[in-house]
């Protein structure tokens, strides 16, 4: 049977970046394995998490260090055995206090894993507890408690999980990797997901720049009923929820609305790794697969990193920082951030570490709106970018709701197609922030 | 010559009846305004800053007119004589009220403050704070890119050519608050003036890092050392989380703590006297 399967794609908007994906070809490897880590307490959205140990404290490796501080939070574990030296204040990647544990690695460095989960037997409570034990969350980047996703609410029936594969940020190419290299688990992952919100069906969209991972996941998934592999058309912003659900299913999630009113629970390939782990092994998430990368690094790869590691020590793995470095973002270079400092710690939503040269870092000085149109044609939510930038400017707060600004995904198309470089989603992102105080 | 005479006579009926309805109407259809309104109106300052909690300096002069008391009513831009001049307008009596002004709570300026890194973003301070702590390694500290400038109805701030600092004029302040509320990183305040009107003392940092930190970030940087808690002889100062802060009721403006400081980051400001208040 040799069925020529169309590529699927959202349907408006969208542009098309040069993938850049150097690391594609590196395998996972674990480079560094830091002697003290870090973990800073904000890792997640939602209400600061509790802590559950002080200064002098022995950890082991797994152990929970602090609770959930709300329904929308999640754990933080240690991601090594070890002593806590102290809980401090830390300057955050962008130059802020944030509070931290530092953890000294000493001694025992056996897990302390939960009991394993039985697929057959286990109830849908028991899967959603476990994953909130583990403090899983969305590792694509968001860092939303994956529990609550788990539970939607009543007034909602889930019918499908869809499993975002898309990895449309350039550069990145850790669920590349994950994808090729754990292909089982990732799918596992899925099964587990699906027993959680009780669905049969389960998607997994993977752009089709990744022949390999999706020859990897259909094998993978062959023996797995009710998983399919879905390949994509490759376009940005492709793994915006919203976009994959309307790729893969032809449903609009309504403006307002998270995805489950349309029936669908997105989870990122690694949160899905990481369900596996944490179901059949008992492992809390304390490490993650992060691309290091850059045009000018020697030696960039996807590093299996303990949440907690400098990101200093990753560029160092990577063969240093280049001189003339301009920019060093935690992230893609899409949706990431520029980073202030380096020797900051790596968190549960750090996908990569991109490393750009002060050549490829500057940012061309805006020029007048010439009216062109071309933020509109790419939106991919179908909303009048140059018109909310510009009330934005004017700080027409309200104008910029009437103008739909909250249906914005900060995606960054409009900015990266602008042909006289209008700071277009600087301006959305703060209408954004004073419109939501209005309410 | 029969046709001018008709013509003035049509003309002139027809401008008679106008007048007519245009005076019945008047009559009839006629909307009594309190004229204390508009007397109120010429006391306010006619700037719509929205510092009292209204719409704008009409919505304030109705609401003055029409309410029973004027307990938590207050136009910073009249001050606290023209409430009392709002008070006999409005035949009411008018709470003692405390003057306040706008501090800069931030003093490093380009000599002070290193920069470490370049920021090539737009130039406001709200979208810069969101990008990271700046381009000093001060997180705490004024950006400098004028949001306050912009907020100000009363051109009372302007940014110093030399230190890029926002830079009160304290005669014109009559501290609305607009520019606090503009700074997205809580640098300026506005501070109490007590009577009379001299010296207001306030601590120009906010940075809340540990001493060698905030020493590295800036040379004028408050590190909580507690000399000046120790030179108050009002105990009006007390120092938390590595930053001082000045009880202005205790406050006796006597300067000790500003000549004890070592950092140089206890200010103060002379009040004009007789100003706007």
């Amino acid at each position: 049977m040799n069925r020529k399967i169309h590529p699927r794609t959202f349907a408006k908007g969208g542009i098309h970046p040069h993938d850049s994906k150097l690391t594609r070809d590196v395998a996972i490897t674990q480079p560094v394995e830091p002697e003290r880590v870090t973990v800073l307490l904000n890792q997640s959205i939602g209400a600061e998490p509790r802590l559950l140990v002080k200064a002098g404290d022995p950890v082991r490796k797994g152990q929970m260090i602090a609770e959930p501080g709300g329904y929308v939070s999640a754990a933080l574990h240690s991601p090594v055995g070890g002593t806590v030296k102290s809980v401090t204040s830390v300057r955050d990647p962008y130059g802020y206090p944030s509070k931290a544990i530092e953890i000294i690695k000493e001694g025992d460095q056996e897990p302390a894993a939960l009991e394993p989960l039985d697929f057959e037997t286990a109830t849908p409570a028991q899967i959603v507890e476990r994953v909130a034990a583990c403090g899983i969350v969305g590792l694509g980047g968001a860092t939303f408690p994956t529990r609550v996703k788990l539970e939607p609410g009543k007034e909602y029936r889930p019918e499908y999980v869809i499993i975002n594969g898309a990895e449309c940020e350039p550069w990145l190419t850790c669920d590349d990797r994950l994808m090729r290299e754990h292909a089982s688990e990732v799918v596992s992952g899925a099964r587990w997901l699906m027993r959680a919100v009780k669905v049969k069906k389960c998607y997994i969209g993977i752009e089709e720049n990744k022949q390999e991972a999706i020859a990897a996941m259909t094998e993978a998934a062959s023996h797995r009923s009710g998983v399919t592999v879905v390949p994509l058309k490759k376009k940005y912003p492709q793994g915006g929820e919203k976009q994959l659900i309307q790729a893969i299913i032809g449903r609009q999630v309504p403006s307002g609305s998270l995805p489950v009113y349309v029936g669908a629970i997105v989870d990122n390939v690694a949160t899905a790794f990481a369900v596996c782990e944490a179901a059949e092994k008992g492992l809390p998430l304390t490490r993650r697969v992060v691309t290091v990368t850059g045009p000018d690094l020697a030696n960039p790869g996807n590093f299996l990193t303990d949440i907690g590691t400098p990101v200093s020590a990753l560029i160092e793995a990577a063969g240093g920082l280049p001189e003339d470095t301009g920019k060093v973002v935690a992230g893609g270079p899409m949706m990431g951030r520029a980073m202030s400092y380096l020797d900051t710690p790596t968190t549960k939503g750090m996908s990569g570490i991109l490393v750009l040269p002060s050549r490829m870092s500057r940012r061309p000085d805006p020029q007048p709106c010439i009216r062109c149109g071309s933020c509109v044609e790419v939106c991919p939510m179908g909303l009048e970018p140059f018109l909310i930038a510009a009330q934005g400017e004017m700080r027409l707060w309200e104008s910029t709701l009437h103008s739909g600004v909250m249906d914005c995904i900060e995606c960054g198309s409009c900015m990266y197609t602008c042909p006289a470089a209008r700071p277009l989603l600087d301006y959305i992102r703060l209408s954004k922030r004073e419109s939501r105080k209005l309410k | 010559m029969e046709t001018i005479w008709l013509t003035i006579a049509l003309m002139g009926g027809i401008g008679i009846i106008a007048a007519a309805v245009l005076y019945i109407v008047a009559k009839r259809f006629r909307v009594d305004e309190d004229e204390r309104v508009l007397l109120i109106e010429e006391v306010l300052p006619g700037a719509n800053c929205g510092a009292c909690g209204y719409k704008g300096c009409h919505d304030f002069a109705t609401a003055c007119a029409a309410a029973e008391s004027l307990d938590g009513m207050f136009c910073p831009g009249a001050g606290a004589d023209g409430m009392k001049r709002i008070g006999e307008i409005a035949g009411l009596s008018v709470a003692e009220t405390v003057r306040k002004v706008a501090v800069v709570a931030c003093a490093g300026g380009c000599d002070e403050r290193p920069l470490v890194r370049k920021y090539d973003g737009v130039l406001r301070c709200s979208i810069e704070t969101v990008v990271g702590e700046g381009e000093t390694s001060c997180p705490y500290g004024c950006l400098g890119w004028g949001d306050c400038v912009e907020a100000c109805p009363y051109d009372a701030i302007h940014i110093d050519s030399e230190t890029l600092l926002p830079v009160v004029d304290p005669s014109k302040c009559v501290g609305c608050g607009k520019c606090a509320k503009a700074c997205p990183r809580g640098v300026i305040k506005l501070q109490d003036v007590p009577e009379p009107y001299g010296t207001v003392v306030y601590v120009a940092c906010q940075n809340r890092d540990k001493g060698p930190l905030a020493m590295k970030a800036c040379a004028v940087s408050c590190i909580g050392c507690g000399k000046c808690k120790k030179a108050c002889g009002q105990e009006a100062i007390t120092v938390d989380h590595f930053i001082a802060s000045i009880d202005s009721s205790k406050c006796v403006r006597c300067g000790q703590c500003v000549e004890a400081c070592p950092r140089h980051s206890i200010h103060e400001i002379q009040m004009p006297e007789g100003g706007k208040a």
